[in-house]
């Protein structure tokens, strides 16, 4: 067809705009920074690649980077076959059904800070309930001072604020199969091993693609909880990047490094989810 | 491989049911020889999945026994039953491949591979799937699913039964008629009792040497498709199988025979003795289009009806006429003279059935 005019455009001026101002005008800004060493508005310096190799060979942000990705490879370890475990257990209908819908969704709707305060009061050894009845029963538990202590209980944490996210999902997924893909499994004789290997995980396929691209992000940049329960203590022990990077950017205000950190950071999230999408998603492609 | 016998069966969603229409399936007995090919036919929503679903034990009945070869199996699962059971709307299991599909119930069962290769193979050579048995089921089309749900349920041989739930709605016009046969095939190679349930009376009798038609929760006639078009038991069967259905006339009893407005239908002497015993009763003759006599021409003994219209249908024509402020219809065949605004006909004493609250009035022949 031949091209007439290019008035169409302007149509899609407004979403570019609004693109423009939420993501790319920001980002652009975080851009400018990475690549520049300024002190003040008339005082700056170019520098290239300078704030990315400093940052790629910081040891500080190493050991923060390894951190995060034990806790987020935790985190989806445990709270992804958890939240399944527990999908399936939430009874179907009735008055219970409503019960433990609301229960699960408690704590997703506590801001993150209290989650932290909760949590970094109840195990506290002198008057946190957990932290008490853990010395109590001889078994010595001080997060503040010890490492495993504090990784255990940002974990528990996190399984505790966001499992019922992936349970929720899992759920609703589990409530699409029609019945008749049960009934004819009971026919086929298939055991409870199969009904789940062969009809249930994979219908829950594309609720658990969206369960682990979500907690994967939001674990991947945590940084309240573990902030208000243990400051990233003891020592640097729980210090994940976010706040590495708020160290950096708010702390000691290098703000170049603190850009070129930001990208890389966002790169990786980026790779990351990529990763797990085609992963995931490889099956339906190949027909 | 078994008999299947249901006594005093009948089954209700609702947890306190008191009134009959509060019943899927109301109270019935009968029986499905072993070996038989069956047809379940009736509309949608008489009961006929529901039957079937207690059949295969997916759904418990609220009262009555579920016999094969003479023992109650109402507690045991499906597993337990050894039955198949092939739905309406396929049910792949979407991960494996075809040949997984099939293998599937088989290798449930722990039988060895070599044996579930073979059986695969066989099953899949009837329903002629070997091109796609290294698919992966999902990515099938809908009518290929079905046929892998088909083959599922035929792969084993040892099953008490097959039922079948409308199992070729999904399926092309042209794909039905082939599976048909190959269920036919199949119903003669291994001598399996075959239920087969559905709306479409062509597809319950090119299917089964006997039917069962249910209405309202209850099988109404259950017999071979020629007793089902030639003696209806039941209204309903003379309304629902042929096409178009059995002509109703609502009737009151009179000297020798039966009237509506003022026409008199005789009757024979068997029939006029029943009359007697059936006081109270609703009365209606019914005649299938098909027996209805048209006379070529004025005949005295006739009745004279009026022509309303006619539909020619290819190979044969339906004549609707107005008898006595009934509405009327009869088949003519291609060669038969069309006749204009008045017609003579009459109805065969053979042909004529006579019901009573809806059910016929048998007389010894």
């Amino acid at each position: 067809m031949r091209v007439q005019n290019n008035k169409a455009w302007w149509l899609v001026l407004p979403v570019f705009l609004l693109v423009a101002f939420s993501a790319i005008v920001p980002m652009m800004t975080v851009v400018n920074y990475s690549v520049q060493d300024i002190f003040d508005p008339s005082t700056r310096y170019f520098v290239g690649v300078d704030w990315y190799r400093q940052v790629l060979q910081d040891p500080r942000l190493h050991d923060s980077l390894l951190r995060q990705f034990i806790f987020s490879a935790c985190v989806l370890l445990i709270q992804i076959p958890l939240g399944i475990a527990i999908a399936l257990c939430m009874p179907t209908r009735g008055r219970w059904a409503s019960l433990c819908l609301i229960l699960m969704a408690i704590p997703l709707l506590i801001p993150w800070n209290v989650v932290g305060t909760i949590w970094q009061i109840f195990g506290r050894a002198d008057i946190g309930l957990m932290g008490w009845a853990l010395n109590k029963l001889g078994i010595s538990y001080n997060y503040a001072s010890n490492t495993m202590d504090a990784w255990v209980t940002v974990l528990i944490m996190d399984v505790w604020h966001w499992t019922s996210l992936v349970a929720l999902l899992c759920y609703s997924g589990l409530r699409a199969i029609p019945d008749v893909y049960y009934q004819a499994a009971r026919i086929d004789r298939a055991s409870n091993w199969a009904v789940f290997r062969h009809i249930q995980l994979p219908k829950l396929k594309s609720v658990l693609l969206i369960a682990v691209m979500l907690r994967f992000m939001d674990s991947f940049m945590i940084y309240t909880e573990p902030f208000v329960l243990t400051g990233g203590g003891p020592g640097n022990a729980t210090t994940f990047l976010s706040q590495t990077l708020t160290q950096m950017a708010i702390g000691q205000f290098d703000l170049g490094p603190a850009a070129a950190f930001s990208l890389v950071y966002f790169l990786i999230i980026l790779l990351v989810s990529w990763l797990f999408y085609t992963a995931m998603t490889h099956d339906d492609k190949t027909r | 491989m078994a008999e299947i016998r249901l006594h005093n069966l009948a089954h209700s969603y609702s947890a306190a049911p008191n009134a009959p229409q509060d019943y899927a399936i109301r109270e019935m007995n009968h029986v499905w020889q072993q070996g038989g090919a069956y047809a379940l036919l009736g509309p949608s929503g008489c009961g006929k999945s529901t039957l079937l679903n207690i059949i295969s034990g997916l759904l418990s009945p609220s009262q009555g026994e579920v016999q094969f070869d003479g023992k109650a199996v109402n507690t045991l699962s499906p597993q337990e039953r050894n039955i198949a059971q092939v739905f309406q709307f396929p049910v792949v299991y979407d991960t494996m491949t075809v040949f997984d599909n099939l293998a599937f119930p088989l290798r449930n069962q722990g039988m060895d591979e070599a044996r579930v290769m073979s059986k695969v193979h066989e099953i899949a050579e009837v329903l002629e799937l070997h091109p796609l048995l290294h698919k992966k089921a999902r990515n099938l089309t809908a009518d290929e699913k079905q046929k892998v749900s088909m083959g599922r349920g035929l792969v084993r041989d040892d099953v008490s039964a097959i039922l079948f739930d409308e199992p070729l709605t999904v399926i092309d016009p042209h794909l039905k008629w082939k599976l048909r046969r190959k269920l036919k095939q199949i119903h003669e190679q291994f001598n399996i009792t075959m239920v087969y349930v559905t709306h479409d009376q062509l597809e319950a009798s090119t299917f089964a040497d006997k039917i069962a038609v249910m209405y309202g929760g209850q099988i109404v006639q259950f017999g071979t498709p020629r007793e089902l078009f030639e003696r209806p038991g039941h209204t309903f069967v003379g309304y629902f199988i042929g096409s178009p259905g059995m002509n109703l006339i609502e009737v009151q009893r009179c000297e020798g025979g039966v009237r509506f407005a003022g026409t008199v239908l005789p009757l024979s002497d068997a029939l006029n003795q029943r009359l007697a015993e059936l006081d109270g009763k609703r009365l209606q003759v019914g005649i299938r289009p098909e027996f209805v006599h048209i006379w070529d021409g004025v005949y005295e003994d006739a009745l004279c009806a009026r022509v309303l219209h006619v539909e020619d249908l290819g190979t044969y024509k339906i004549l609707t006429f107005d008898l006595d402020g009934q509405v009327l219809k009869a088949r003519l065949q291609e060669d038969q003279p069309v006749p204009r605004e008045q017609v003579y006909l009459s109805f065969p004493a053979q042909w004529l059935m006579l019901y009573a609250d809806d059910y016929l009035v048998e007389v010894a022949p």
